[in-house]
Parts: structure tokens; C-alpha cells; sequence
């Protein structure tokens, strides 16, 4: 006989191991991009980037509809958090960094002279690949750690603090305990207090650089659920080197690709199509385990 | 399956037999460990064997009252003496304590702007240059002080003086502002500040990247950054770096002694030329001090051998007790 634990582990299996990719892929309801998204969404123009001599990013163009969630795939050092970067301004931190192309934000260049970086990167917030909350700072603190930083006022900071746990997926675990240090979190409830911080300054763009690479699968579960949900109201791209991911999480996959020279985009798709009947050979070598 | 009871055996005792070229390497690294404090707990129990003539003589004296003298009949027999250390003890807190006042935030916003905002190569020039001023033999900082910073330092304490007179320690009878325990404090200060700046710099250079860039990526100005995560990161080293400042202007000897008029009078009003430290004191009385004033000098060094220690001890505690640490 079955115990009930082992039930529920078959119940997960099915979830996290899924016959086929494309069947999770389609199996996602259809929705229709930008409902109740804010903003007209984002695009690249031929987005170039270069370490001093060496051109890590070539030609990427790419749209990014309001309300639609973008994964990015591809194996190692392809470019993709190096492309991810230059959306949110992040890249020029880099010693030696450069750029070229566009992005565009509701249709505003984010790179044009005389724009206040501060401002671009609040809204177009970013979740690491390694949960980082401030550690000087309660969980209260770190959730609305933004507002300090970047100086804004709000009416009601425990309205915001409860919402953004809220959509963070995090306000029933921590509700009692606000006021302990961030640090005392699990890794998974870390990442997910660093997603609240991220939505509490109200951004329309959401950059996730490989959220759950550090995290067990319970963990990424429920980061993925949260994704589900945030994607209602806001443009989401994900950096991931799960594919299982890409297909549960995204409305559009991006597969990118170097082959020695600079990253380069090769084929960009909805994500049934990326992962049932890619255009591109290499996409297809990719997708099914053949190589990366 | 059937229910058993388990029988709990008693914890077994968990040996490790090093190797030799272990046992080896441990024995040298203990030693080397070890010779440092054996050293300092010599060179304590000499200065107490030495003074603890005097000090059994003066008793609680010795740190409470403010004169030093002494008389001999002509064969070299002490006629009578009094030794009382409170003037230069009074003196060594209160330069050193100015001095600490001035560089910390000297050394703290040197270090953040050749850690966040110097370009790379005025970064490298102005990192040897510190380093090496914290090698610079502290003579130098004195003849400096007195022949350099002097004019320009009474200037400035005419001005406290004129305009904070009303706060008791820029208060002053005597309009006397040369070689006062501010002008010691000033010169003080510009040594201390290459070692709280590099400890500082060291320290804020670690600041984890991964929060410095979270603070970016919420929209934070470089400014905002540095307080949300390269002040909480480095506070805890800052403080060490200052208490190694400290330590270093209260052991100061020569470049104090060129600067500060040496009188046996607790001063605390610090533009008054008047004043000391224990070890300006020693270098002072040494030359041609007799065999029963020598041991009152080494009461002296013993005396200021355990202020160092005791303001070592309560930084530390602070530093421990007001811990929200940003690590």
C-alpha cells in the first residue's frame, strides 16, 4: 500500500517531470497579453554589447509585449544576463562595459542622453540569481528598502508592505515576524522577500536573472506560481537554464546561442512553438537535450 | 516490523592523530602565535617590577594628582619626591580623542571616494601615497606640526575660541594658543588618518556585490547605496580602524613632544597651551632622570600601557554590544 508521502511525491513528480515539454507548454491557458499590464511594453533594437575588446552580445532585437512573460534560454555564457542587463541599465557597472541599440521602454530610449538612471531601474526592477536581502534590515525594512532608496514618499507604507509580500506569495509566512532580520529566512522565502522588495517601488518591467538556480524544487514552485500571478499586471523576463521552467512559466521563449564569437539571438517564438516545432536546427539540438 | 528497543550506547570519543609535518607546522605556528602576547606580558611585568617601588609609594596617587618632583642631596640620596600622572593622562585622552574626532570622518570619506568614485588611476597613486604616509617616521609629522601647522592651527582655535568660547572645553583664561593639546591633536590626527583610511578602505571594498547591486537595481543613488550597504558592511571595521588610530595617538611620543607645552596641570580645555602625555612625558624626564625617577617613568609606561588596553577593551565591547551588523 501506498503511504500518503509517497502519494504526494508522485503527485510532484508529474508537475516537475512532465512527459514532454511542449505538452507543459500548451497545456498553459492562452492569455491575452497587456489586460491590466502597465505600460506599453519594452523592445530591443539591435542591442550590441562589449568587455572592453570583447563583443559579448551582437544584434538582439527583441519585443517584449506588456503583460507577457519572456524566458530566456540558452547554455552558458550565450549573453543572456549580459542582454537582461543592458535593459535596466545594470551592465554599465561593469568596468569596461559597453553598448549599442536601442531599448526601448513605452517606446522612450533608457539609454538617451539626459535620462536619470535611478528612475529606469525603478521601473524596471530585477530579481538575482542569489537571494540578496540586506541583512542590516528587518523583513519589514527590506520590502520597502526601495522607497528609502531611491527617496520616494507613500501614503500608506504598511498597505504597500502587506501588498507586495501579498503578490510576492510570502505575506502568510512572515506576517507574524516582520520586524525579524531577513537573514533568518529560508533561501527560497529570501528570494521571494527579494521579489516583494523588487514590486514594492511599483515597476512595469521585471528582469529575473536565473531566480531559482540556488533553490529546491518546492521552492521553485512556488516562485514559479508567484510569476504566474505577477504576469497579470506586469512584463516579466526570465533568465533560465531550466528548460522544464521556460515551458511552465513563459508565454514567449528566446533561445540564444554562442558559438564562440559574441551571443546571438537565434529564434524567438511562443513557448509551445520553441519547444514542439523550433524553425532553427540548433534550437531544436537545444530544446531536446542534445547538447548545453 | 515489529518495535525494538534501541538501546542508546554511550557517544564515543572522536580522535584525530595529526601528521607529523602537521604536528610540525602547528608547533611553529603556535609559537609565532604565542611570542607575541609572551612578549607583551614581558615587557608589562618588567615596567611593573621596575615601578612598583613608586607606585606601592604614591598609591592611587599616582593617577590622581599632577606633580613630578623630586630632590636629591648631593651624594644622589632622594630627599623627598611626588609623582602624580593625572595632568598627562588628562592630556593623552584629550589629544588623542581630538585627534580620533578629526580623522575618522577624514578617513571614512577618503576611503568611500577611492573606493566608489576616484578613477582607477588617481585610486592606485593615492592608495601608495597614504600607505606610505602611514610609514612616514612621525618626527617629521612634528617638525611639520610645530614649524608648518602651528601659525595656521592658532588661527583657526582664535576662531573656535571667539565663537564656541561658551563650551567649556574651547574656554580659556590665558590667551595662549601655541602648543596647545589642539595643535597636538591636529598633528595627531594627519597620522593617524593613512591607517583608518586604509583599514576602512579594506573594509569597504568587501562590501558584498550582490547587495550593491540590489541597492542599484531598486533605483538607489550611488550615495544611497553606500549608506544602505557599504556603511552598515564596514561599521564594525571603521571602529577597528579608529581604535587602532587611537592606539597609535596615545603611545605617540616625539611628534606630540614637539608640539605640546608639558605642564603638570589637568587641562581639558583643549586651546590652552598646556598640557602632555604620558609618553611626550617619559622622553621628556629620561635623559637625565636618576635611578629613582627612572622606576617613577616606568610606572608611567605601565600606567599607559594599561589605558590603551582598558580604551582597547570598551571599543571592542561597543563595538560588540551596539552590534545591528550589516555581515
Amino acid at each position: 500500500m501506498m503511504t500518503s508521502h509517497e502519494n504526494e511525491k508522485e503527485k510532484m513528480d508529474t508537475t516537475v517531470k512532465p512527459s514532454s515539454l511542449a505538452d507543459v507548454a500548451q497545456s498553459k491557458s492562452i492569455k491575452t497579453p497587456g489586460t491590466r499590464a502597465m505600460g506599453t511594453g519594452l523592445e530591443t533594437r539591435g542591442v550590441h554589447a562589449w568587455f572592453g575588446k570583447h563583443h559579448a552580445l551582437s544584434n538582439i532585437s527583441l519585443d517584449f509585449a506588456a503583460g507577457t512573460v519572456t524566458a530566456l534560454i540558452g547554455p552558458s555564457g550565450c549573453g543572456k544576463s549580459t542582454f537582461i542587463r543592458t535593459i535596466n541599465r545594470m551592465h554599465e557597472f561593469i568596468p569596461g562595459a559597453a553598448m549599442a541599440g536601442e531599448v526601448l521602454l513605452d517606446g522612450k530610449d533608457v539609454y538617451a542622453p539626459g535620462t536619470d538612471v535611478t528612475k529606469i531601474r525603478l521601473q524596471i526592477g530585477m530579481v538575482f540569481q542569489k537571494p540578496n536581502p540586506f541583512p542590516s534590515m528587518t523583513i519589514g525594512e527590506n520590502v520597502l528598502s526601495g522607497l528609502k532608496l531611491a527617496q520616494l514618499k507613500v501614503e500608506n507604507k504598511d498597505e504597500l508592505l502587506e501588498e507586495s509580500l501579498e503578490r510576492a506569495g510570502l505575506w502568510s509566512e512572515v506576517k507574524d515576524r516582520l520586524s525579524a532580520h531577513g537573514g533568518s529566512l529560508s533561501g527560497g522565502q529570501q528570494q521571494r522577500l527579494c521579489i516583494a522588495r523588487a514590486l514594492a517601488v511599483r515597476p512595469q518591467v521585471l528582469l529575473m536573472d536565473e531566480p531559482c538556480s540556488a533553490l529546491d524544487p518546492g521552492s521553485t514552485l512556488r516562485i514559479e506560481e508567484t510569476i504566474r500571478h505577477l504576469s497579470d499586471t506586469m512584463t516579466i523576463i526570465i533568465v533560465t537554464h531550466n528548460m522544464q521552467q521556460a515551458a511552465r512559466v513563459s508565454d514567449y521563449t528566446a533561445f540564444f546561442l554562442s558559438d564562440g564569437g559574441p551571443g546571438q539571438m537565434i529564434e524567438v517564438a511562443p513557448t509551445s512553438e520553441i519547444f514542439s516545432r523550433p524553425q532553427d536546427q540548433r534550437t531544436e539540438n537545444y530544446v531536446t537535450g542534445r547538447f548545453g | 516490523m515489529s518495535v525494538q528497543e534501541i538501546i542508546i550506547p554511550p557517544a564515543r570519543e572522536i580522535t584525530t592523530e595529526p601528521r607529523r609535518s602537521d604536528k610540525v607546522f602547528r608547533g611553529v605556528v603556535t609559537t609565532g602565535g604565542l611570542s607575541s602576547l609572551v612578549l607583551l606580558g614581558l615587557i608589562a611585568l618588567f615596567l611593573g617590577y621596575r615601578g612598583f617601588e613608586v607606585l606601592r609609594q604614591e598609591g592611587i596617587g599616582f593617577i590622581t594628582h599632577s606633580d613630578w618632583s623630586i630632590s636629591t642631596d648631593d651624594a644622589g640620596n632622594v630627599m623627598d619626591s611626588h609623582f602624580g600622572l593625572a595632568a598627562m593622562l588628562v592630556g593623552t585622552i584629550l589629544a588623542s580623542l581630538i585627534a580620533v574626532v578629526i580623522a575618522l570622518p577624514v578617513s571614512v570619506f577618503c576611503a568611500l571616494f577611492l573606493n566608489f568614485y576616484a578613477p582607477g588611476w588617481l585610486k592606485k597613486i593615492m592608495v601608495t601615497i597614504i600607505d606610505m604616509m602611514a610609514a612616514f617616521p612621525s618626527i617629521l609629522f612634528g617638525i611639520w606640526g610645530f614649524l608648518v601647522l602651528m601659525p595656521s592651527v592658532e588661527y583657526w582655535a582664535k576662531l573656535l575660541h571667539k565663537y564656541l568660547g561658551f563650551i567649556p572645553i574651547f574656554k580659556m583664561q590665558v590667551p595662549v594658543f601655541t602648543r596647545s593639546p589642539f595643535v597636538a591633536g591636529v598633528v595627531l590626527a594627519i597620522m593617524i588618518i593613512p591607517i583608518i583610511t586604509s583599514v576602512s578602505r579594506e573594509i569597504f571594498s568587501q562590501a558584498p556585490l550582490d547587495r550593491i547591486q540590489a541597492a542599484y537595481a531598486l533605483g538607489a543613488t550611488r550615495w544611497a547605496m553606500i549608506k544602505a550597504v557599504v556603511i552598515p558592511h564596514g561599521r564594525s571595521g571603521v571602529i577597528g580602524g579608529a581604535m587602532l588610530g587611537l592606539g597609535r595617538a596615545m603611545g605617540e611620543t616625539v611628534a606630540v613632544f614637539t608640539v605640546l607645552n608639558i605642564v603638570f596641570q589637568i587641562n581639558w580645555q583643549m586651546l590652552l597651551g598646556a598640557g602632555g602625555n604620558v609618553a611626550s612625558l617619559i622622553i621628556l624626564k629620561f635623559g637625565d632622570a636618576s635611578p629613582y625617577e627612572i622606576k617613577a617613568l616606568m610606572a608611567a609606561g605601565l600606567i599607559l600601557f594599561l589605558l590603551t588596553l582598558v580604551v582597547n577593551g570598551l571599543a571592542n565591547f561597543i563595538v560588540k554590544t551596539t552590534g545591528k551588523s550589516g555581515r
